[in-house]
């Protein structure tokens, strides 16, 4: 089926992925150049690499970015699991929209207003309350959980509505308390887009700049922080040999996921089949006895 | 969308709400209290550090400053006969609406977001329907092409940038080379710039809706058009383009709303003396410690987009209504 013509539909996306790729390529080519100019070719070297690990400040904030992401991204998940199961499984309940629209509202929100306003609220709790004490790692874990299980509630809502509810019907039907048809059914059937929930928080967490700078406090300086005042006083090699570490990283781990959560599928599908096959034969053996 | 499970994420709609769903019955019967537990979780989190926040924020707009940390004053106090006085301070709001400073950073802000907005269309439609058409196989291939720069560093990817657009970066010195110019053309720092970065860093997800609507779409439709005598171009008009709507309003939110308050690229690629919204309250905040301006700045700017999130939130409720047969 060829609708359109096919010449503009391949330069379509010839022009479009090195639009995206360009950048992307280059940046990784000149993180292997001998010369300090950076976009002037002196030979290969992995000098900067070298350069990037002597480099105790972009070390020590990479190290603290890591943990914060993990964190954040475990929470986020769960937060986000709940409010995703919360609003594709339970149904109208007052308030209802509300909570529909906390989850969809910070995957849009400009990231100036909502630093600004976790900002304000950890400012005011602390005058009235006394916590957060100061500004640091709790709060920035805090803010990234909150707007990173928006986009885990997305990932989760999807794969919800998409998966077949009828196993969950069924287990209830049978006395299954609603707790462990969660643990036993639901949760080993959305696997998969907790994982990708989880991978993607962790990669907004460890990527987020301007949110942090807000929450953030003297001593907790995240690796976006020190990449953004470093970049800003001007191109520096280092800097992309650390891009290059990070885009591998993040490649080779996605290929990886989307690998296996092919293959998870395919395994899905086929017992699904030999169910329906199975169940097939039942019904045929049943006919003729 | 597809069933590749790390290629689910910005496209897909929302769920529909099942609103007569013998299921939902089910959890709520056999255990409403459970049910209420497990929903006041999340829906503690967000009140406390979503809602709650812009309510503060509020608040403080309409404080005074004053030399302190927090550097403005109590919106309430206790005058005698304890009664709770309020003052409101107008006043930063009224700086906003006096000093053409912010009109035109307003102004700026939404030309750049719309017209990055439009771009981000004339480039992502072909490629979104170019993917929705190709063959099952390839499909998840392009589909994980254009979701990867999307785990990659934002901050990063935008970065690649300056090395391509300097003066004597990898452009010029290509241009150069090659002899069609003969001194570097200024490209960094401008606001061509900044477009490049929005375009570039938004594009996935414009991409991603417009897939998942194209996807969907019944080339039944497009075959009984062609049948009837209908041009493929005619087609397109008449039945691809209208019926992708849904598709096209959801992109473009997600593109136009969070670029009207970008700091990062303006920052990073645009003109130092470029006002955009993010970059003025940024400085507000951070420069000048002047925490009632910043908030009435971001108060102002979320009226704003009160409109376009509204839309977005309906799209995404109306498709995922409307667009289900599975």
């Amino acid at each position: 089926m060829t609708h359109g013509r096919p010449w503009f539909r391949i330069g379509a996306l010839a022009l479009g992925f090195l639009f995206l790729y360009l950048p992307i390529v280059l940046l990784i080519a000149f993180s292997f150049n001998r010369s300090r100019l950076v976009t002037v070719w002196g030979g290969f070297s992995t000098h900067w690499y070298g350069a990037l690990f002597r480099n105790q400040q972009i070390l020590d904030a990479a190290w603290l970015s890591v943990k914060v992401a993990a964190i954040s991204a475990t929470f986020a998940v769960a937060l986000g699991t709940l409010a995703g199961m919360v609003l594709t499984r339970f149904g109208p309940f007052k308030g209802r929209t509300l909570l529909s629209g906390m989850t969809a509202a910070p995957l849009v929100m400009p990231e100036v207003i909502t630093g600004l306003s976790l900002l304000l609220l950890f400012v005011t709790m602390e005058q009235l309350i006394g916590w957060p004490q100061g500004r640091g790692v709790t709060t920035i874990i805090i803010a990234h959980v909150t707007f990173t299980m928006a986009f885990v509630a997305v990932i989760v809502q999807s794969r919800l509505t998409q998966m077949d509810d009828s196993l969950e019907e069924a287990a209830l039907d049978l006395g299954a308390r609603p707790a462990k048809v969660f643990f036993v059914i639901t949760l080993p059937i959305i696997l998969p887009a907790l994982i990708s929930g989880w991978l993607l928080a962790f990669t907004l967490s460890l990527d987020d700049l301007v949110i942090t700078s807000f929450v953030a406090g003297p001593g907790s300086s995240t690796l976006p922080m020190v990449v953004f005042s470093k970049v800003r006083l001007g191109v520096s090699p280092d800097i992309n040999a650390l891009a290059t570490i990070m885009i591998s990283i993040v490649a080779i781990g996605v290929v990886i996921a989307g690998f296996w959560m092919t293959h998870q599928q395919k395994v899905r599908d086929r017992d699904a089949q030999m169910a329906l096959a199975a169940n097939q034969d039942l019904i045929e053996s049943l006919k003729k006895g | 969308m597809s069933e590749a499970g790390p290629i689910v994420l910005m496209g897909s709609v929302p769920p529909p709400a099942r609103p007569q769903s013998m299921l939902g019955r089910w959890w709520r019967r056999l255990q409403p209290r459970g049910t209420t537990l497990v929903t006041s979780i999340p829906y503690l989190w967000l009140l406390l550090f979503f809602l709650l926040p812009f309510i503060i924020v509020l608040k403080i707009s309409f404080s005074d400053t004053q030399i302190a940390m927090p550097p403005y004053q109590p919106l309430f106090s206790w005058a005698a006969d304890q009664v709770v006085q309020v003052k409101l301070h107008l006043s930063n709001f009224a700086f906003l609406v006096e000093d053409d400073l912010y009109w035109r950073s307003y102004l700026t802000s939404i030309t750049v977001a719309a017209v990055s907005t439009l771009l981000c269309l004339l480039i992502g439609y072909p490629m979104a329907y170019a993917i929705a058409r190709s063959n099952p196989a390839t499909r998840n291939i392009l589909l994980l092409l254009v979701i990867l720069p999307f785990w990659t560093s934002f901050l990063l990817r935008v970065y690649a940038w300056i090395g391509l657009l300097k003066n004597n970066g990898f452009i010029n010195n290509f241009l150069l080379k090659l002899g069609v110019i003969d001194q570097p053309i200024q490209m960094l720092q401008t606001d061509f710039a900044v477009y490049i970065g929005i375009v570039y860093s938004y594009l996935p997800f414009m991409i991603l809706p417009l897939y998942a609507n194209l996807e969907k779409l019944d080339l039944t439709l497009l075959e009984a058009a062609a049948d009837l005598g209908s041009r493929p171009w005619e087609s397109f008009l008449k039945i691809t383009l209208p019926l992708s709507l849904p598709g096209i309003i959801a992109g473009c939110m997600l593109v136009f709303i969070p670029a009207v308050g970008e700091f990062v690229i303006p920052s990073l690629l645009g003109d130092p003396g470029m006002l955009m919204i993010g970059k003025v309250l940024w400085t507000e905040f951070f420069n000048n410690r002047d925490w009632p301006v910043a908030s009435a700045v971001a108060i102002a700017l979320l009226l704003f987009l009160v409109i376009p999130i509204m839309m977005y939130q309906r799209t995404q409720e109306s498709a995922s209504g409307g667009g289900l047969h599975r």
